[in-house]
């Protein structure tokens, strides 16, 4: 990548002024990056910035309050890092925030399927077209296009929209406007009793591990979260689908009007559940009735936290 | 084994305790005719309802759920309904895409006086679920009717 000499120069510029820059670097095999704590100079050498980078590392910087925190951003990341300032969970002056012009991450359940399984990757060469793995003594190439998140093909804020410092060449955020929610209308195909069954078969393999609440840069309820929470008691510890799903509309519907869309929630399961579905189908209807998009201006008010006396995109019922 | 079993389905209502559970009382004191499908909660506000609420109760079995609380401009609180209307407005829009038709769930606005509105209310209310018919159960002694719908998606 051409800008992360660029960025890597960056950050050991305000190293110095920083307690910990945060990025990705290489993990146990080529196919994959993981979170990188670059805390002395010699950590910035290992910053690598790849369509591997699929992380949002936006989930640390609550937990890291009080701290002066460097972060390095996506796109869809920066707007997680404006939704929590806009909430006031982290403070502007302790941030720091790196951008680079994102071309987009893999989604590593879409090369698994590709692949068969990725156990023994021996080495991953990626360029702007293509993926070239070497796996079990045979090498073989996907195509990029075809590996990428659903988030990223349809990506509408390729650049950070907040940054404090940026390194290479903006390449354009598209804004508002053109919002694909294909996922959600092809879904909206079903009936409504086939989308009931649909749930119930989906989550009927989810383990309750809670990655998906886990990885949520805006789930910041830590020990209080409604899931484990025994007064009040809104699931139960059975396992049951019915939990499993009532855990998925309440991690929804408290997204509703914050959520970005980074889709971290469904990256990290395990079991591959479509569970962004739900949070598009929210901030489907939000934008609909209210105008708004979450993570774009940390002056604005959410929609549910303010009201209209008279709301123009709302027709009640007549009895 | 109640009386009405097999002809009268669960309908949850959450009623406001200004507004809504005093119309219901007006019609009651008023002796008007209602279905008796309903079971009320009282809560201090509509502001007061959490619209995961609802899907908790559908999902515990309710085939209805029903949300009534004072007209706008007329809350005990000044303003409760305001945001009431906007979360409730989104949970109504939610409930399909988990598989609940969108006519299983209303809210609606009745003030302690209306009696004869409460009535209307939930008289047309109860007609539009028992059209729908019960709402697929997930637990229970009915949810091997869901897990054929499940098996028919599969």
């Amino acid at each position: 990548m051409k800008f992360q000499e660029e960025l890597k120069k960056c950050i050991s510029d305000v190293m110095p002024e920083l307690d910990v820059v945060i990025g990705w670097c290489a993990s146990f095999d080529p196919l994959h990056a993981t979170p990188h704590f670059m805390r002395r100079k010699e950590d910035i050498d290992k910053l690598e910035i790849s369509p591997l980078s699929v992380h949002n590392l936006a989930t640390y910087l609550p937990g890291l309050r009080g701290k002066k925190v460097g972060i390095v951003v996506k796109g869809c990341d920066s707007r997680s890092v404006v939704e929590l300032l806009q909430e006031n969970l982290i403070d502007r002056k302790d941030v720091t925030i790196f951008g680079f012009p994102c071309t987009g991450v893999v989604d590593q359940s879409k090369i698994k399927k590709a692949l068969g399984h990725t156990g023994n990757v021996e080495s991953c060469e990626m360029s702007d077209t293509a993926l070239v793995i070497k796996m079990d003594d045979k090498t073989q190439t996907l195509a990029m296009a075809e590996m990428l998140a659903d988030k990223c093909s349809s990506c509408r804020y390729p650049d950070a929209v907040i940054s404090d410092y940026f390194a290479g060449e903006k390449i354009g955020n598209k804004g508002e406007k053109d919002v694909d929610y294909a996922a959600v209308e092809a879904f909206e195909k079903l009936s409504v009793p086939e989308r009931f069954g649909y749930w119930l078969k989906e989550l009927d393999r989810c383990i309750r591990c809670y990655a998906c609440r886990n990885a949520c840069p805006l789930c910041v309820c830590r020990d209080h979260c409604a899931a484990e929470s025994r007064d009040p008691h809104w699931l139960s510890q059975e396992n049951n689908v019915r939990d499993k799903l009532m855990f998925q509309v309440i991690h929804a519907y408290h997204l509703a009007g914050r959520c970005t869309e980074c889709g971290e929630c469904q990256r990290a399961c395990p079991v591959d559940i479509p569970v962004l579905m739900f949070k598009q189908k929210m901030n489907q209807e939000i934008r609909e009735i209210f105008q708004y998009e979450a993570g774009v201006d940390p002056e604005a008010t959410p929609p549910l936290l303010s009201f209209k006396m008279e709301e123009e995109n709302i027709t009640e019922k007549v009895w | 084994m109640p009386v009405l079993e097999g002809t009268e389905l669960r309908i949850v209502g959450f009623l406001c305790n200004w507004c809504s559970y005093g119309g219901a009382d007006t019609a009651g004191v008023g002796r008007f005719k209602q279905p008796t499908d309903l079971r009320i909660i009282r809560v201090p506000c509509s502001g007061r309802i959490d619209p995961l609420f609802i899907v908790k109760a559908m999902m515990n079995g309710a085939d209805g759920v029903l949300v009534s609380g004072c007209h706008p401009r007329d809350c005990h609180y000044s303003e409760g309904n305001f945001y009431a209307r906007r979360r409730l407005e989104i949970i109504e829009k939610f409930l399909p895409i988990l598989g609940y038709e969108p006519e299983r769930f209303a809210y609606t606005w009745v003030s302690a006086s209306e009696g004869q509105r409460w009535q209307e209310v939930v008289t047309s209310f109860t007609d539009q679920i028992h059209k729908l018919g019960p709402a697929p159960k997930i637990l229970g002694p009915q949810a091997s009717d869901t897990l054929s719908v499940m098996e028919a998606a599969l």
